[in-house]
């Protein structure tokens, strides 16, 4: 099942590619540029700018999508192998043995990103407006989201891992800002710290990587890593690919490090719906088809990629069934969904296309479910807890239609868009490996858009139908149009992008040049029997969740529920292992340096003071004042020096 | 004795190396050296002690002439045996020829340690010594040709000259530094004669001069107190260091006779009892009869 | 020889007398042994340099006795004790 590379080393990835040309191009650096400019603009501003600093950020959001599409046209006018370029920024490193330069990559991967990220971000801005009306730092939230769309932009278009890095740290940084937006609350504040952190350790993975394959390559851009993997060796690869995969985990909230993405909800709705569905959390995925050779050299570090992304998938969707917050079973979803996705970067490069077409998608629907739930939320006052909602179905119309478009599409119903992708990928999951391989990952990946179907739908139900559980004095009304319209374009995307993207391979072809060909093959159960298996568990998922959520009375007090459901609730303890592995070894370890350390060496410095202090208190009694005793001493003394000379002549 | 024991090896050297009549006083003066050395540490009065050193000095001087350093024997007779004990002697009575060592050791294990490490000291110095073997002795001779004087003092104001300036220097420091030690700040005017006496009228008991002594005296011996004109012994009549030593006289046989006399030239007045009856009256009659006496020739 | 007894004779009463007077003494005594040494091996040696260190040594002795003694009338004259072993302010 894996790619051939080596055959089309001019159009693969890592091929050396053309430099970039024509005035579009040649100003790439633009789509950074702008929105970092606005967000210096406006965190230098300072207050004067409140009344239109929102509105200069939309505008450089825009401009940096007009941009994107204007790149994405030009590309496309190329020829199918002369779609990567490469932008040379100005000299970054020289440092002898290690040049390094700054540079940005064009590619049909990079710029189906860049399209998604700018518009999705552009639709969010628009929505924040409205959503952070009543918020007196909203040129601040400003600043901190075009500083996020600058690094996200600078992450998927650097033409080195280095500075894939840099934009890498910022949308940490970015994330990080604006999950602590409102840091007068401790709890926010402290979700913030333990999102970077986790970030952090995930970064490690990615840092460590890099230096290996400057040691290994000798240097770090895309064309010198992936070009030269086919003269390393094999456990050198590995290395390199779990060390990636760890960074791509913390950065996409997959298993081990996932543990941050249900805290990050912490942050004001726009930020959950932008960083934290559609944009950053991907960026581990880019990373992982991005470096694609690496991966189909070392296959054990791929068969794990799968291992990962199998296990994220599984957990995601067993806590999104158990919580009532209706922002972190989004969250679950995500971090579900993402799995899907790594799991499909782990087949090979038929993968990596199903991969992006899903985050593409998942982009679009995940985004807009969220902003929908924060119209929900601001209809509401506030509430986040499903149990206080229902019915709204009837009050919030738009709120409704648009929450249904992307409900159908993370279904994978059709003809919505999640269909196109996500049964692509168990089918995918089917047909790759061998033995007892394909039968595992591609009941795993079935029995998940299970639980998935069942899930979303419980969350569907329990906000928008059934019986009506609002507090006594709430109004739920519908939002405004600069928060309704970017819903409904995204629920247009929902709609139609998997079918558009989908028809005739048109994304198949498209991002060929960048991954690599694919080779499908056939699953091993009929493509047919998959799919119907498929619907045939969503459906049942969905009947389900209609009986215990729109027939039956929800109660509005979370029900005790069995093991499962409280472990679920509690996010499948996984802070408590957390805490357990990591914290209080951590804990145990400090305190023990610092037993070490008082005990140990200031032990022996207050040791060696009392040790001269009780010497000194011992030879002072020699002082005794006596003149008579000074010359006895005086008169040994000389007997020692002459028996001393006499010894000596002797 | 350690005299006798170090005289013995000395002995043989000496028979070897020392003329013959150099052996004889060596050996007779060296055991006195000794002894008077020991005399030293062990006398009780330091006084005693003084007088040891001084004859170490003065042997030591003999035994240097008879080492062909007529100078250097001389000088130690002069400067060691005239000046410095003379200085020392001076500084005992200053100090107090009374302050006599107690025997009782005040600081724990002195006493042991410091003879066994002068012992040892002995021991080893003596132990050494015998192991050089001694040749015969180049003696001076050739050396004192010109005279003994002549010789040192070629060597004195030739080899050694900066040493013997550098010395003349410190002699002069010691004097200096002995001045500046004693010296003593008087923190108020010394008081003339006139100021003294008057202070005597204000404040002490006496109003009278002292009187000189032998004026109460009625007798001729320096022991023994004289009598006040009551009839009781003066104390401040004998010499303090008398009494010190325990060396005086009772009074009491010139007062009883005093009284006896008195109570004879007494008995036939019938004049009324003066103070002090015990036969101060004939006291009183006959030194006021003096005091009258003087005091009525001027008027 | 004799010299060496007497240098020994003399640190005793160093070591041994309490006496101030007669401690110093006891220095002087050491000194003076020191001196018969020297003019002996002088004489051993056939020099005259050992008379004229040993009156080198003499001076010296003599302005260490004045300046020795003049300390002791100091410290007598405050303390008005004229033991060494009075004079331990020194002590720990």
């Amino acid at each position: 099942m894996t790619a051939l590379p080596t055959t089309l080393a001019a159009a693969g990835p890592g091929a050396v590619s053309a430099a970039a040309s024509g005035a579009v191009q040649e100003r790439a650096w633009l789509l950074v540029a702008l929105p970092l400019a606005g967000a210096a603009v406006l965190l230098l501003g300072g207050r004067r700018l409140n009344r239109w600093g929102h509105w200069l950020a939309v505008a450089m959001s825009w401009s940096a999508f007009v941009w994107g599409v204007m790149l994405f046209a030009s590309l496309h006018g190329q020829a199918p192998d002369d779609r990567s370029r490469t932008l040379h920024l100005f000299t970054w490193v020289p440092a002898g043995n290690f040049q390094l330069d700054a540079g940005l990559l064009l590619d049909p991967l990079s710029v189906a990103f860049v399209l998604m990220v700018t518009f999705v971000a552009s639709l969010i801005h628009v929505y924040s407006v409205a959503y952070m009306e009543h918020d007196p730092d909203r040129r601040r939230f400003f600043a901190y989201m075009n500083l996020f769309v600058a690094s996200m932009l600078l992450l998927v278009l650097a033409d080195s891992y280095a500075l894939l890095y840099v934009g890498w740290e910022g949308v940490g940084l970015a994330s990080y800002l604006l999950i602590g937006f409102w840091n007068h609350n401790p709890d926010y504040a402290a979700a913030a710290k333990k999102a970077f952190v986790a970030n952090r350790v995930g970064d490690l993975g990615l840092t460590v990587a890099i230096m290996i394959m400057f040691a290994t390559f000798g240097g770090v851009t895309y064309t010198q890593v992936l070009s030269g993997v086919d003269g390393a060796s094999e456990g050198t690869l590995t290395a390199i690919g779990l060390l990636l995969l760890l960074g791509a985990c913390g950065k996409s909230a997959q298993f081990p490090l996932q543990s941050w993405l249900g805290d990050a909800m912490a942050g004001p709705t726009p930020v959950s719906a932008l960083i934290h569905a559609a944009t950053m959390v991907t960026a581990g995925v880019y990373l992982v088809v991005r470096s694609g050779p690496i991966y189909e050299a070392a296959g054990t570090a791929q068969l794990l990629v799968v291992i990962v992304g199998a296990v994220t998938l599984v957990f995601g969707a067993v806590v999104g069934c158990a919580k009532d917050d209706i922002k972190k079973a989004l969250a679950a979803s995500t971090m579900s969904q993402i799995g899907y996705m790594m799991l499909a970067a782990g087949l090979g490069p038929v993968g990596y296309v199903f991969a992006i077409f899903h985050l593409l998608a998942h982009g679009f629907f995940k985004a807009g479910m969220f902003l929908g739930a924060g119209s929900v939320m601001h209809g509401m006052d506030g509430c986040v807890d499903m149990r206080g909602f229902g019915r709204l179905g009837g009050v919030m119309k738009v709120t409704w239609l648009t929450f249904a478009a992307g409900w159908l599409a993370i279904l994978g119903v059709p003809p919505f868009s999640g269909f196109f992708s996500k049964d692509k990928i168990i089918e995918t999951a089917f047909a790759t490996g061998d033995g007892a391989r394909p039968w595992l990952v591609g009941s795993v990946a079935l029995v998940g858009a299970g639980i998935t179907a069942f899930y979303m739908s419980r969350l569907f139900f329990m906000t928008f139908h059934g019986g009506q559980r609002w507090a006594r004095d709430s109004h739920p009304h519908e939002s405004g149009l600069l928060m309704t319209v970017p819903m409904v374009v995204l629920a247009l995307g929902s709609v139609g992008l998997g079918g558009a993207l989908a028809f005739d391979d048109t994304f198949l072809n498209w991002l060929e040049p960048a991954t690599g060909v694919a080779h499908e093959e056939d699953p091993v159960i009929a493509a047919a029997a998959v799919q119907g298996l498929t619907l045939a568990l969503v459906a049942a998922g969905v009947a389900l969740a209609w009986a215990r959520y729109w027939r039956a009375e929800v109660p509005v007090t979370a029900p005790a529920g069995n093991p499962l459901t409280v472990a679920a609730r509690k996010d499948l303890y996984q802070d408590q292992v957390n805490e357990v592995l990591l914290m209080q070894s951590g804990q145990y370890l400090t305190r023990s340096l610092v037993f070490v350390d008082n005990r140990g060496v200031d032990g022996v410095v207050r040791g060696t003071a009392a040790a001269i202090g009780g010497l000194a208190g011992r030879l002072r009694r020699w002082q005794t004042g006596f003149v008579r005793s000074y010359a006895t001493s005086m008169t040994a003394g000389v007997i020692a020096v002459v028996l001393g000379v006499v010894a000596v002549r002797i | 004795m350690t005299a006798t024991v170090t005289a013995a090896p000395l002995m043989a050297a000496a028979s070897t190396d020392m003329a013959g009549g150099e052996a004889v006083m060596f050996c007779t003066v060296a055991p006195i050296m000794v002894l008077a050395a020991l005399g030293l540490l062990f006398a009780r009065k330091a006084v005693h002690a003084a007088l040891g050193m001084a004859l170490v000095m003065v042997l030591l001087g003999i035994v240097y002439l008879a080492q062909d350093a007529p100078f250097l024997g001389a000088v130690q007779v002069f400067v060691y045996t005239g000046a410095v004990m003379m200085l020392f002697l001076f500084v005992l009575m200053l100090i107090g020829v009374e302050s006599g060592d107690s025997l009782v050791e005040t600081i724990r294990g002195q006493r042991v340690l410091g003879i066994g490490f002068s012992l040892g000291l002995a021991v080893l110095l003596v132990g050494v010594l015998w192991q050089v073997p001694f040749g015969a002795p180049a003696g001076t001779e050739a050396a004192n040709e010109n005279g003994n004087v002549t010789a040192l003092a070629e060597q004195i104001f030739g080899t050694y000259v900066w040493a013997f300036e550098v010395t003349g220097a410190l002699l002069i420091t010691a004097v200096l530094g002995a001045m500046v030690l004693t010296h003593r700040e008087r923190s108020e005017r010394r008081p003339a004669q006139a100021e003294l006496a008057r202070l005597r009228i204000r404040t002490g008991p006496v109003k009278a001069p002292l009187p000189a002594p032998g004026v109460f005296a009625r007798h001729n011996a320096v022991d023994t107190p004289a009598l006040l004109p009551d009839g009781t012994p003066c104390d401040e009549s004998v010499s303090r260091v008398l009494v010190a030593r325990g060396q005086t006289q009772e009074a009491e046989v010139y007062v009883r006779g005093t009284a006896r006399i008195c109570s004879e030239l007494s008995s036939p007045l019938d004049g009324p009892p003066g103070p002090g009856d015990r036969g101060g009256t004939g006291e009183d009659g006959e030194d006021g009869g003096a005091a009258t006496g003087k005091e009525g020739e001027p008027q | 020889m004799l010299s060496a007894v007497l240098f020994s004779i003399g640190a005793a009463t160093v070591l041994l007398r309490r006496n101030a007077i007669i401690v110093f003494m006891g220095v002087e005594l050491m000194l003076n042994s020191a001196n018969l040494a020297f003019v002996t091996f002088g004489r051993m040696a056939g020099d005259i340099d050992g008379q004229v260190i040993a009156l080198f040594v003499m001076l010296v002795a003599a302005a260490e006795v004045v300046v020795g003694l003049a300390v002791i009338t100091a410290v007598f004259r405050t303390r008005r004790s004229a033991s060494v072993d009075d004079a331990n302010l020194l002590k720990y």
